[in-house]
């Protein structure tokens, strides 16, 4: 069984300044990735290369075993990405966004999945309120409430941890374990210290091509 | 789960994509009914403006009255194409619509549908009347809705491609009318000439170089859009 | 081929060939503009309908031209950037705008003053000078949008999509509008289509054309090659030529 992302030799120059080079990256089935690195490390960067929407690198990216390039509609619809900007439109409620989004997952409206994830995730009688009347962090568990929505056997959450109060990191991060426990897998990025999490490997970015991998 | 070997999945529900994406976009629009209402609000005011700036004579007014109804009417519509994409990039909806399973090119077409549908459709619709304001032959009306309606189309189209490569610049909105507006004039031409001819009961080859206008802008617009979109998000 | 395209994609390699290329092309641009030049303004005879009026031809037409074509150039460079991801392509995109811009007003300047005599106006509606005009907009947006961009890789991949875009409704405006000006001319006929032209007026102009477009060509290659220094100012192959020069 092939890996489930592999990058080799990777290497990011955006306008002549390199971001990393010679960069290696496996995660399997099960894994918990933090990459870690101080600002302007390229962590997003590499983050938006690994989930395929940016091209400008040199090196090889494989999804099971297959050049990412090629299986790029089963990669996406494996993937489950949670940029900077949480992705929720301030206009529609909670549950309109959710919607939304299950049916770009190619899955029929399931209103009480909706529900039940907004639940999971501590909104629970915020779905019909219009995201732009929630506080920040509301509006960026609306956000998280995706990863209870449907299974993606791929997580790339860069900073998912942004205007979360302690209780939700805590709900976050055991979300995150039992992800890796059914056999997902998880590639994130965060200021938090995922400290007492067992089992995650790190991966450091720093100037200009130091980097270097630890357990 | 499915296993490396599995055969890959049919694009997942490209139609219900499609449809989530046009009805999102269509409720987004109309819990702001203000933004509906002000590319028509423009427009009447603008064709107010000319008689006042030109003369009130009736003769002249209709002499006039193609050209004023197709180049006002042309940039009510560039005026609301600016928010097109921006509100998207801007809550990170437009990073997750690149991400989608789907082809993009597809799920960028629900979102010109609604702006055609929210924009190019009422403003067609409303021509009629700002041509009998404007002492239009009333033989002409028909042919000024339906020249509108087939060209504003297009004009949705193109002017997205250059809503995608603006979207993620601050001051896009000056920019957008300088990179589209000469590549509004072919349909400009047409749709005045339409409604012209159609004084004199001869607008059919000009409704069909519109339409044939619009076939091409369908086939090349959304994948110029979808790169586009893929050059901003990473601006 | 592949090999090919990068090898000669490299801005290394691109820099020896050029450097090769463009002292003949100065020269040529040099002998056919003095010689096209000379033979337009002093040894062709006189139109018998305009008079000395019509030698403005000598640099109206080939800067029209130049001008169309250098769109046509950029556009292509532009794809080959986007498509094989070659840098000096862009590069080469980059430089050809402005230059093309610039012919494009070349060309409407020459034919405001060739209308005050002709037309007895500097500007006339007329179809050509029309589609002249939309191109310079066209110019002036690709230029705009390159600088608009804070990362010069995603204003480059913009201004190429936006040349493609261009190129191909170009043909499309210029049929509509040569459509509209058929449909609303009043009697003036239009500068350069003229019947049979003598081979002492169209042999200068011919000339001349060679003339536009080496030069172009040379100032191009130039321009680049100006541009790969810029760029790739870093690059240890770029510094060693850069003292070797010193």
């Amino acid at each position: 069984m092939s890996l489930r992302l592999q990058a080799r030799e990777l290497a990011c120059e955006r306008d002549d300044r390199v971001l990393f080079k010679g960069l290696d990256v496996t995660l399997d089935a099960g894994e918990i990735l933090c990459v870690e690195g101080p600002n302007g490390s390229g962590k997003t960067t590499l983050l938006k290369i690994l989930s395929g929407q940016l091209g400008d690198y040199t090196g090889e990216l494989h999804y099971r075993g297959e050049p990412l390039r090629r299986c790029r509609e089963r990669f996406l619809a494996n993937l489950l990405y949670l940029g900077h900007s949480a992705g929720v439109k301030a206009g529609l409620t909670a549950l309109e966004n959710l919607a939304w989004y299950q049916a770009l997952a190619g899955d029929a409206f399931d209103e009480a999945a909706c529900e039940r994830a907004l639940e999971e995730i501590g909104l629970a009688g915020f779905e019909d309120v219009p995201v732009g009347k929630l506080s920040a962090g509301q509006a960026r568990r609306v956000a998280l409430a995706r990863l209870a929505l449907g299974y993606r056997e791929l997580w790339i959450l860069d900073e998912p941890f942004t205007a979360i109060d302690k209780h939700g990191v805590a709900g976050l991060e055991r979300r995150l374990l039992a992800h890796a426990e059914r056999g997902g897998s998880v590639v994130i990025t965060t200021h938090h210290a995922l400290g007492d999490m067992a089992g995650i490997r790190r991966l450091a970015l720093g100037e200009q091509g130091h980097h270097g991998e630890a357990a | 789960m499915s296993t490396s070997d599995a055969p890959a999945p049919p694009p997942a529900g490209l139609w219900g994509a499609f449809t989530a994406t046009l009805k999102r976009d269509v409720t987004l629009a109309l819990r702001r009914r203000g933004d509906v209402l002000n590319p028509l609000v423009f427009y009447a005011l603008v064709i107010t403006l000319f008689p006042i700036g030109i003369s009130p004579d009736p003769e002249r007014l209709a002499l006039i009255a193609p050209g004023l109804l197709w180049v006002a009417a042309l940039l009510a519509a560039l005026l609301s194409l600016d928010t097109l994409f921006r509100g998207d990039f801007e809550d990170g909806t437009l990073e997750q619509l690149l991400l989608a399973p789907q082809p993009l090119t597809a799920l960028v077409m629900a979102k010109v549908s609604v702006h055609w549908l929210l924009t190019g459709l009422p403003l067609s619709l409303m021509a009629p009347l700002l041509g009998a304001m404007l002492a239009l032959p009333p033989g002409s009306y028909m042919v000024l809705a339906l020249s509108l309606a087939l060209g504003s189309a297009s004009l949705s189209l193109i002017g997205a491609i250059g809503a995608a490569l603006t979207v993620g610049l601050a001051r896009g909105g000056a920019l957008l009318s300088l990179l589209i507006l000469p590549l509004y004039i072919p349909v400009l031409i047409f749709g005045t000439g339409a409604v012209q001819a159609a004084a004199m009961g001869g607008a059919g080859a000009y409704l069909a170089i519109l339409g044939a206008l619009l076939a091409l802008a369908l086939m090349l617009a959304p994948l110029a859009i979808a790169v586009s979109l893929r050059i901003s998000i990473n601006g | 081929m592949w090999a090919f395209i990068h090898k000669f994609g490299s801005p290394k390699w691109f820099y020896a060939i050029s450097a090769r290329l463009e002292p003949w092309c100065w020269a040529l641009a040099a002998l056919a503009l003095g010689v096209g030049t000379l033979w337009g303004l002093a040894v062709a005879p006189a139109d018998y309908q305009q008079g000395e009026s019509f030698r403005i031809i000598y640099v109206h037409v080939p800067a029209a031209l130049l001008a169309q074509s250098i769109f046509v150039a950029m556009a292509l460079s532009g794809l080959v950037f986007m498509v094989w991801k070659i840098k000096v392509a862009d590069m080469a995109a980059t430089v050809m705008a402005p230059f093309g811009a610039m012919m494009t007003f070349a060309a409407l300047f020459s034919g405001a003053v060739w209308g005050i005599p002709t037309w007895g106006t500097w500007w006339e509606w007329d179809a050509r000078l029309t589609s002249m005009l939309i191109l310079l907009f066209l110019y002036l947006g690709v230029i705009a949008l390159r600088g608009a961009f804070a990362r010069r890789d995603s204003g480059a991949r913009a201004a190429s999509l936006l040349a493609l875009v261009g190129v191909i409704n170009i043909p499309i405006i210029k049929y509509s509008v040569e459509w509209w000006y058929t449909l609303h001319q009043s009697a003036t006929f239009t500068l350069t289509s003229r019947p049979a032209m003598p081979a002492s007026m169209w042999l200068p102009l011919l000339i001349m054309l060679v003339g536009f477009y080496s030069f172009f060509t040379a100032l191009t290659l130039a321009r680049t090659r100006s541009e790969i220094v810029k760029r790739e100012g870093d690059k240890r192959w770029v510094r060693a030529l850069v003292d070797k020069e010193l």
